[in-house]
């Protein structure tokens, strides 16, 4: 399926002086699932407003399933699905209340309404505490329920902004999970971080923004490829003692060598080395036990790319 | 930016109907009102001012003040030390009118629910239309409560069933404080959408009413000396100097009101204002208007105390629409 859901082209949003989205283009196919990344203030959340209709471009195009945000709001909006960064809920009325309410805004009601609820909370795992105020909510539940909401209108389209913000690590885990699920439903699943290394593993196309302009896109493995010296992590255990580590401190284009224990060492070098440190352990004359590398992490990439145009921003988590 | 704005409005048609989701969002709110301690305080209190003031009525008018229009008389008959029920509405419904919506659109933004609910496929029209329907809803069938109330217990205590001319004139009484409950009501919403904080948005509204309560009636006065001097025995200049303070006192929604509750609670008055001796010419002094006439001679101030109210909402109405979402 190559269809096309999102389409910008030369999207600007300028807020006076501002520019907060800078001649954007992107798009986004059907079943994908693209991350927006970057820093705070990079312009990831304004162009997730406009795509919705909720703010209107300075100049550029977006189209959204075929339709235009600023004319057609309303078919749009019932369409796809938006999780605003810390959504916030009535408190003082249950789950399933917060529901209902967004099920009639999204003119659903009566049975076809109560099914869709019970779907829903079933598919984000809140089935049991559907009817508990959700002031008494944790974050990741409350991030779920989010999920919900937008469930309910059955979306071909879910953006999501910040979804794993002040989360902790296993309910990022526990989302990151939901979200896999979501597109093997076939949804379209677009979601905004600034906590890169988080969502990368989730993302099959990534766009880099920095000040209002998408500086890479593509994905992940394209990226390391495209930003040279971008690190990659060698993990290796190899029996063999200091004369191992001495002769991968040799190699050209390691970083550094730590070594924890006394036969595992990581290795942070600027392309794949796992053939030469094969080989120079053996050289060496060590044993080699296991090797391996890590995908290069995307905030590093990131920090790399920077520090290649020499912009003043480093690290992006 | 605006111009921005003005070229989408203007050079392109929005589709669908700007009140898709109006009733959802206004179920939702009534409820929300009905059940919130806010409103059970508020309805406590009235309900207590209202039975302790009537009931303080019925006692005076049992033992004899008073002469025709009974059930009139339960609304302003005083006794002390409590002043009358329309001294009491006056300070009650501008408070229920704020306390309604002085967090209406602000609370929204502070409970992050205000970008996802517009991610909902409504307008912005429907989301603050629907609030102050909600509003002006809840405000409604509480004085209407009260009014009920009110007439049962003159019925219990006075044992005499009001006639068709008291009805009309209690019913025209509250038609016209549900609108000066409403002016309060934009005004607190406007109020929450320009100010983040619900605690100075209903600070704000209070200073509002509190100026027009106590202090709007010397300034009207002062300026009329100001802007209308009158030389001592010069009566023409002092009639013109005492129709404007008039005209600026009609300013504030507290003088419209407080010339209802005059005119439509007590049938004698016949007009609002200044009166000159001739114009009193062949009328009998003291005889009841007709209700329809009392009707007639409020209709100024009820059509102004509407048109305020739609106003305020207009301006609040413009300024949300060209609110930034994001938190």
């Amino acid at each position: 399926m190559d269809e096309i859901v999102v389409e910008c082209r030369e999207l600007t949003r300028r807020y006076g002086d501002f520019v907060a989205v800078d001649s954007l283009d992107l798009t986004v196919r059907r079943g994908e699932i693209f991350g927006l990344l970057g820093p705070n203030g990079a312009g990831k959340t304004t162009t997730i407003l406009m795509l919705l209709g909720l703010t209107e471009p300075t100049s550029g195009s977006v189209r959204v399933l075929g339709l235009d945000p600023t004319r057609q709001p309303l078919s749009i909006k019932a369409r796809v699905g938006y999780l605003p960064d810390q959504v916030g809920f009535y408190d003082g009325l249950t789950a399933r209340e917060n529901l209902s309410y967004i099920a009639k805004l999204n003119g659903i009601r009566g049975r076809e309404m109560q099914e869709r609820i019970r779907e829903a909370l079933e598919q984000v795992g809140l089935s049991d505490v559907a009817d508990r105020q959700v002031r008494t909510f944790s974050r990741g539940m409350r991030q779920r329920l989010g999920v919900a909401e937008v469930l309910l209108k059955r979306p071909q389209l879910i953006v999501m902004d910040e979804p794993t913000l002040a989360l902790d690590p296993e309910a990022v885990r526990e989302f990151l999970e939901l979200i896999r699920r979501l597109k093997s439903d076939g949804i379209t699943i677009m979601l905004s971080s600034h906590l890169l290394h988080q969502v990368q593993a989730v993302c099959d196309r990534v766009g880099l923004f920095h000040k209002g302009r998408m500086v890479l896109e593509g994905t992940v493995r394209d990226l390391a490829q495209r930003v040279p010296g971008g690190a990659y992590r060698i993990h290796l255990e190899a029996e063999g003692g200091p004369a191992v580590e001495d002769a991968l401190r040799r190699l050209p284009d390691v970083i550094q060598v730590t070594c924890d224990g006394a036969q595992t060492y990581h290795i942070e070098a600027r392309s794949d080395l796992r053939a030469d440190v094969a080989r120079s352990v053996i050289e060496a004359g060590g044993k080699v036990l296991a090797l391996s590398a890590d995908i290069p992490r995307l905030d590093e990439i990131y920090a790399r790319y920077f520090q290649k145009k020499e912009v003043a921003y480093a690290g992006a988590a | 930016m605006l111009a921005q704005r003005e070229h989408v409005l203007i050079g392109q048609q929005r589709e669908g109907s700007p009140w898709t989701g109006l009733w959802a969002v206004v179920a939702k709110e009534m409820a929300d009102h009905l059940t919130s301690v806010r409103m059970l305080i508020l309805e406590a209190l009235i309900v207590l001012t209202a039975s302790g003031t009537v009931y303080a009525a019925t006692q005076s008018l049992r033992a004899g003040a008073g002469g025709s229009f009974l059930f009139l008389n339960l609304f302003t008959t005083a006794r002390e030390p409590l002043p009358a029920f329309v001294g009491f509405l006056g300070l009650l419904v501008p408070l229920i009118g704020i306390a309604l919506a002085f967090d209406a659109v602000n609370g929204e933004f502070n409970q992050r629910t205000i970008s996802k609910i517009l991610a909902q496929p409504i307008y912005r029209d429907a989301l603050l239309f629907g609030k102050f329907l909600a509003g002006l809803g809840a405000l409604a069938l509480t004085l209407s409560a009260i009014w009920l109330l009110i007439i049962g217990l003159g019925l219990l205590q006075l044992g005499a069933p009001p006639d068709g001319e008291e009805v009309v004139r209690i019913l025209w009484f509250l038609l016209v404080t549900i609108f000066y409950g409403g002016i309060w009501l934009a005004l607190a919403m406007l109020f929450s959408i320009v100010f983040r904080q619900p605690a100075t948005a209903a600070l704000a509204s209070i200073a509002v009413w509190l100026f027009f309560t106590a202090f709007w009636g010397i300034i009207a006065s002062l300026l009329a000396q100001l802007l209308r001097p009158a030389p001592p025995g010069d009566t023409l200049a002092l009639i013109e100097q005492v129709q404007l303070e008039l005209a600026l006192a009609r300013i504030s929604p507290n003088t419209l009101y407080a010339e209802v509750a005059l005119a439509t609670l007590n049938p004698a008055v016949r007009a609002l204002g200044l009166i000159l001796p001739i114009q009193l010419h062949g009328a009998v002094p003291g005889s009841p208007l007709p209700a329809a006439q009392s009707v007639l001679l409020t209709w100024p101030h009820a059509t102004g105390l509407i048109a305020a109210t739609i106003l305020i909402f207009a301006l609040g109405y413009v300024l949300f629409q060209r609110q930034e979402i994001r938190a």
